[in-house]
C-alpha cells in the first residue's frame, strides 16, 4: 500500500479546486474554429487598414527643429553647454549629475550607475563645432572656453543664458542683446548655424561607425528643447494627456497601457520627483497580484464573489438547474468517486 | 524486379517503430521524454475532437482569436522584415503592409485581454491550472513589451516620443542601463528577434499546460455537490 493512501483528502476549496465534470461532451472541431477565426480576423484586419490605415508623422530632427524654432534651439544649447539642460543633469544612466529615483533605500537606478555616458557640454556642443576645421573663429572660440577656468566659464554661461531669453532671429541671423558671454556667443550662433545645416545630426549619432542606430543622444538633445514637447502636446500625448496610451492623430495606440498611464495622473506619482519608479514599484506589484491570484485567498473569491460566471456558463446552469432552478435535464456533475468514468474524448 | 508497394512502411522505418518498445531503451532519455510526451498529451487530448459541454460560450472564442491575431502580426512582420525598416515610409505598399500590423497587433491585444478577463471571472486556475494562469499573465506581459519596442522601432516622431519620454521610466528602474529605449539598433533587434520569440515559444507552451489540464469545470450549480476533477485529486486535493 503506497503512502498516498494513508493522506487525508484537504477540504475542497471551490477558489483553488474544480468541481469534477460527469457530463456529456460534444463535437468540437477545434482546427475548423481556428481556420474561420485566423480567416476572419486576417478579413477585419485587411477592413481596417484599407479604412483607417496607419500614421507615419515625420521625425523631428535637429535640422528641422533649429529651422522651424532657431531661439529654442539656441536656448536648449546654451543649457546642454552649461550642464543645467535635462540630460546634462539626469544622473544615471547617462552621467551623475542627478539624483536617482528612490523608494526608501531602494535606487537601482543609481545602484546600475553610467552605462551610456554624456557630458552634454562636450558631446552636444563641442566636439560638434570641433569637426568645422574650416572655421578658425569657430576653433578658436572653442579653444578658449576649453581653456577658460570653470568659473569663467560659469560666468560666461550665465550672462549668455540670460542674454538669449530675449534672443531673436530674422534674415538667418540669431540675435542676443550684448553681454559679457566671451566666446559663448560664438559657439552658440555657430552650433545653430551648424544645426540649420544638416551636420549636427550626423555628428550627434552616439556610434562612430559607419552604419550607426544608436540615436541616443540626438533624441536626448531634441527632448530638452520645448520643440518637441509642443509638437506631443498638440498631439495629445504629452504625460499629463495619458501621452504614453496614444498614438499620433486620431489613431488607437497602446491602450493596453491605461493602468500605467493612470498612476502619472494623480499623487503620489504626478507631483514627485520620484514618479516614474513609483509608478513601476506600482505597476510591478499589481503585476505580481495579478500572477499569483490563484495562491491570493480573497481575491481569487472575487470571480464567485461577482459571479460572471454564471453568465459565461448561462446555458450550463440552465441545463443542469432547469427552468426552475431544481432540474437536471444535463448531467450533472457529482463527487468524484460517486459516479461513473466520464465519456472518454475520442480521437 | 518487384516494384515496392509504395504505401508500404519503409522497411528501416518499420525498425524504428519496433525500437520505441524495446525495453532495453527504457533508460534512453529520448525515449523516456517520447514516452512522458505521450503519455501527458496523447493525439486525443492534444487535438481533441471532443469538448464538455459547457465550452459553448462565445467567452472562449477570444482565446483562438488572440492565436490567429498573433499569426497575422507574424506574417505582417515577416514582410516588414524582408524589405527592411525603411521600406514603409517610402512604399504605399509598405505603409499598408504596416497597417495590418498595427491593425493585427490592436486586435491580438484586445483579444488577448478580453480572454484574460474571461479567465479570471471564470477562476480558470483551478483544478492545477495555476501555472496556465501564470503562464498566460506572462505571454500578456511579455506581447506588451514587444509591442511597445514596435512602437520604438517606427522611425517616426511617434517613436521618437515615446522613447524620449518612456526612458524615465525605465531608467528609474534600472533597466536602462542595459535596455536603452533611444537605442534604435538595440530596440528592433528586441522587436523582430528576442521578443517575438519569447511570446510564440509562451503562447506554445500556454496552450499545452491548457490541453494537458483541459478547460476548467464551472462552479459548482445551485443542486450540485462540490467535487474535484478527475486526474486533479491527486497533487490538489490531497495533503
Amino acid at each position: 500500500m503506497s503512502a498516498d493512501t494513508h493522506k487525508k483528502p484537504k477540504k475542497f476549496v471551490q477558489d483553488r479546486d474544480a468541481v469534477a465534470w460527469k457530463g456529456r461532451y460534444e463535437r468540437y472541431d477545434i482546427v475548423k474554429e481556428f481556420l474561420i477565426a485566423l480567416v476572419v480576423v486576417a478579413i477585419l484586419v485587411t477592413g481596417l487598414a484599407v479604412v483607417f490605415g496607419s500614421p507615419d508623422d515625420k521625425p523631428v530632427t535637429v535640422r528641422s527643429w533649429s529651422t522651424a524654432n532657431p531661439v529654442d534651439f539656441a536656448q536648449t544649447a546654451i543649457t546642454e553647454l552649461d550642464g543645467t539642460s535635462g540630460t546634462a543633469g539626469y544622473g544615471p544612466p547617462y552621467n551623475e549629475n542627478g539624483t536617482a529615483q528612490s523608494i526608501g533605500f531602494i535606487t537601482p537606478e543609481h545602484w546600475l550607475g553610467v552605462h551610456h555616458p554624456i557630458d552634454t557640454a562636450n558631446d552636444f556642443v563641442l566636439a560638434p563645432l570641433s569637426t568645422l576645421p574650416n572655421d578658425p573663429e569657430v576653433q578658436a572660440a572653442v579653444a578658449e572656453y576649453r581653456a577658460a577656468s570653470s568659473t569663467q566659464q560659469a560666468a560666461w554661461t550665465a550672462a549668455y543664458e540670460k542674454a538669449v531669453a530675449n534672443a531673436t532671429f530674422t534674415d538667418g541671423k540669431l540675435t542676443v542683446p550684448a553681454g559679457d558671454y566671451g566666446p559663448v556667443g560664438t559657439i552658440v550662433t555657430a552650433l545653430t548655424s551648424m544645426a540649420r545645416s544638416g551636420a549636427l545630426d550626423g555628428a550627434l549619432l552616439a556610434s562612430r561607425q559607419f552604419y550607426g542606430t544608436d540615436y541616443t543622444k540626438p533624441l536626448l538633445f531634441i527632448a530638452d528643447g520645448q520643440y518637441l514637447a509642443s509638437l506631443a502636446t498638440k498631439d495629445h500625448l504629452a504625460g499629463d494627456q495619458w501621452g504614453m496610451m496614444n498614438e499620433t492623430g486620431q489613431w488607437p495606440g497602446q491602450a493596453w497601457l491605461w493602468l500605467y498611464t493612470l498612476w502619472y495622473q494623480v499623487p503620489p506619482a504626478n507631483n514627485s520627483t520620484n514618479g516614474d519608479f513609483q509608478v513601476f514599484a506600482i505597476m510591478i506589484g499589481l503585476t505580481i497580484l495579478l500572477a499569483l491570484v490563484p495562491f491570493i485567498p480573497g481575491l481569487r473569491s472575487i470571480p464567485r464573489w461577482t459571479r460572471v460566471y454564471r453568465l459565461i456558463w448561462r446555458n450550463h446552469y440552465r441545463d443542469v438547474e432547469g427552468p426552475g432552478g431544481g432540474g437536471t435535464s444535463g448531467s450533472p456533475p457529482q463527487v468524484e468517486g460517486s459516479a461513473p468514468e466520464p465519456e472518454p474524448v475520442s480521437a | 524486379m518487384t516494384i515496392a508497394d509504395p504505401k508500404a512502411p519503409r522497411p528501416d522505418q518499420a525498425d524504428l517503430d519496433k525500437a520505441a518498445d524495446r525495453p532495453e531503451d527504457a533508460d534512453q532519455w529520448t525515449a523516456k521524454i517520447r514516452t512522458a510526451a505521450v503519455e501527458a498529451l496523447p493525439p486525443q487530448r492534444m487535438l481533441p475532437d471532443r469538448q464538455p459541454a459547457y465550452v459553448a460560450s462565445w467567452i472562449y472564442v477570444f482565446g483562438v482569436v488572440t492565436i490567429s491575431a498573433l499569426c497575422v502580426v507574424i506574417a505582417t512582420g515577416f514582410v516588414l522584415a524582408i524589405f527592411g525598416p525603411n521600406w514603409w515610409h517610402v512604399s504605399s505598399t509598405g505603409l499598408f503592409v504596416n497597417s495590418l500590423h498595427l491593425w493585427s497587433v490592436e486586435i491580438f491585444m484586445f483579444a488577448m485581454v478580453v480572454h484574460l478577463w474571461g479567465k479570471f471571472f471564470m477562476a480558470a486556475w483551478r483544478g492545477k491550472r495555476k501555472a496556465t494562469w501564470i503562464s498566460g499573465v506572462v505571454v500578456f506581459l511579455v506581447s506588451v513589451g514587444a509591442a511597445f519596442t514596435g512602437y520604438l522601432s517606427q522611425q517616426n516622431f511617434d517613436s521618437q516620443w515615446i522613447s524620449t519620454q518612456a526612458k524615465d521610466g525605465i531608467n528609474s528602474t534600472g533597466a536602462g542601463a542595459i535596455f536603452n529605449v533611444t537605442n534604435f539598433g538595440q530596440m528592433i533587434m528586441w522587436h523582430i528577434v528576442l521578443l517575438p520569440l519569447c511570446v510564440v515559444a509562451l503562447v506554445g507552451l500556454h496552450v499545452l499546460m491548457v490541453r494537458l489540464r483541459g478547460v476548467v469545470t464551472p462552479f459548482a450549480a445551485k443542486n450540485e455537490t462540490p467535487g474535484v476533477e478527475p486526474g486533479a485529486a491527486a497533487s490538489e486535493v490531497q495533503a
